[in-house]
């Protein structure tokens, strides 16, 4: 796959299949990383109206660069309205108002389950990752999960290490033995291609292939065996407006974030 | 009532070795002059409770001024692992220190609950997380009118909660706007309070009147330290230095070379630093 030849890259692909997926009238609570980037070319393109929630508190926000943090000052200037982190968690995530939880993963499994915990054993863990966050709630209280990560075989594996935050669990029905009412994760995109769970065992299958991509590339990369669906389609390549739209987000935040730096060597 | 005091005196009255303290800030408004400070006068055997302890926890956990830590994001917002927190947990260096680890819904309930005088948070969470098998303090309960199973954890109750804001009017009530995060349930839930502002105002009569205001009588001590939060923001006062929290990364990854910033711009330094430090960073009037 030659990124000269497709006139994008793999990570490109990723977060504007990703955007692709959001509607106008979503109301998303974003994950820092490749989800803020996907929900911003979102709402920069087809989803104007979008209403985009960092766990920070800021509800309806339209940041100029992408924050750094879920913090960032940029985020509470340009949103509605900015919250306390409790009325956040309490009334807009667990009072039922927020239709899509935008997630990275760094390690997922194929039933959709994340870890952002630890590598190794809870108590005695060979790498201690930062944790969950607000991710243990926002996975079960948001109407709908979308995941995004690039593939690997480190990330993508048959058993997760922490149950950071619960997607299917051992599949099939098993959110519903839980108490969980929601759907879960309904999404996954990746670098490579974009997966649906199935309706009864809640896999998540390939149902599209990015541009150039094989299957044999996307198994190589993946440490489950991949099943893919009957009638796999491909993903149709970025748009030169959706392609401008993410670099210009990307130059304008690689600008502000180094900004701090310069000036302060000056 | 509320005192007025520098800072080392204010740190100096309201903390104490084995205190549980809480240095809160989501992002925004991180009292890092105020943990400063603790560090510089050395207090040992804290519990240390914080949402997203980042870099000031990374730097009193890289101290051995920690003997437990409650949080539910370990990280360095943005940007990575928080290395030195890393090290004590998985090596034990400078020390071994205990775990409680939540949700962030788990926490700002836990903080609510404390505030309210409450000896319990329910919220509905933790639902196939892993955490409710590895933490004692999170239980379940059953709601008395529909059965409903939902997750409890007890309240936060710090002895001292540490927070940044805007500023203070000669009364000695405070005003924090923008994030504004878990700070006020963290100081009504307190036993002591301390706040560091940008600058004090003679009175608030020109304030809308729905804006987040501490009345004095909820402070024990304000100090007045401009640049206090750096390298977080102070929202309309100066940016986030997103480049320092980039640059800690390679910092607490070393041993030796945390040590030696530390000894400079910490233990070597006092809290009228600060100012400079946000000078490049200020918003133009």
């Amino acid at each position: 796959m030659s990124d000269s030849k497709l006139g994008f890259t793999p990570n490109e692909m990723m977060t504007i299949a990703a955007s692709r997926a959001l509607k106008n009238n979503d109301v998303c609570f974003v994950g820092i990383g490749a989800p803020s980037a996907a929900c911003n070319v979102a709402r920069l393109t087809h989803a104007p109206d979008i209403t985009l929630i960092y766990e920070s508190g800021t509800i309806g926000t339209a940041p100029n660069v992408l924050p750094l943090s879920i913090g960032d000052g940029e985020l509470c200037d340009t949103a509605v309205t900015t919250v306390s982190v409790p009325e956040m968690f309490r009334y807009w995530l667990q009072g039922g108002r927020i239709s899509i939880g935008f997630l990275g993963a760094a390690q997922l499994d194929k039933f959709g389950n994340i870890n952002t915990t630890v590598i190794g054993d809870y108590l005695h863990p060979k790498t201690r990752l930062p944790g969950g966050g607000g991710a243990p709630e926002i996975a079960t209280s948001s109407k709908e999960i979308y995941i995004t990560m690039a593939q690997s075989k480190r990330g993508m594996v048959e058993t997760i290490d922490f149950y950071t935050s619960f997607g299917h669990g051992e599949g099939g029905d098993h959110r519903k033995r839980l108490g969980i009412e929601t759907a879960g994760p309904t999404l996954l995109i990746t670098d490579l291609a974009i997966w649906k769970p199935d309706p009864v065992t809640k896999e998540f299958t390939v149902v599209s292939l990015h541009p150039g991509v094989s299957r044999a590339e996307v198994q190589a990369t993946c440490g489950w065996t991949v099943k893919f669906t009957d009638a796999l389609e491909e993903t149709p390549a970025p748009t030169a407006l959706e392609l401008k739209t993410l670099r210009d987000l990307q130059a304008r935040t690689k600008a502000a974030h180094a900004a701090t730096g310069k000036e302060k060597a000056a | 009532m509320v005192k007025f005091l520098p800072l080392s005196e204010a740190v100096a009255w309201n903390l104490n070795d084995g205190d549980t303290v809480a240095f809160e800030g989501f992002t925004h408004l991180i009292p890092t002059a105020a943990a400063h400070e603790a560090i510089r006068q050395g207090f040992r055997e804290l519990t240390l409770i914080r949402m997203t302890p980042d870099l000031i926890y990374d730097q009193m956990i890289g101290m051995g001024m920690a003997r437990k830590i409650v949080f539910s994001y370990l990280g360095n917002p943005g940007v990575g692992l928080l290395r030195r927190a890393r090290d004590a947990i998985e090596n034990g260096f400078p020390r071994l220190i205990e775990v409680e680890e939540h949700s962030h819904a788990g926490m700002a309930n836990a903080y609510e609950a404390g505030a309210a005088g409450l000896p319990c948070a329910v919220f509905r969470g933790y639902r196939g997380a892993g955490l409710a098998a590895v933490n004692p303090n999170i239980k379940t309960v059953s709601c008395p009118f529909t059965g409903e199973v939902l997750a409890a954890v007890p309240a936060i109750r710090p002895d001292v909660t540490f927070i940044h804001a805007q500023k203070a009017d000669r009364k000695g009530n405070v005003l924090v706007e923008g994030i504004i995060g878990i700070q006020k349930e963290a100081v009504l839930a307190a036993k002591r309070a301390v706040v560091t502002v940008e600058e004090v105002v003679d009175n608030f009569d020109e304030l809308h009147p729905n804006l987040t205001v501490l009345p004095s009588w909820t402070i024990s001590a304000i100090s007045v330290v401009p640049g206090g939060s750096h390298p977080s923001y102070t929202h309309g006062y100066y940016i986030r230095d997103n480049a320092a929290y980039l640059e800690w990364d390679e910092i607490a990854a070393d041993r030796e070379k945390f040590r030696a910033w530390m000894q400079k711009n910490v233990m070597e330094r006092t809290a009228d630093d600060f100012a400079a430090r946000v000078e490049h960073l200020r918003i133009a009037a």
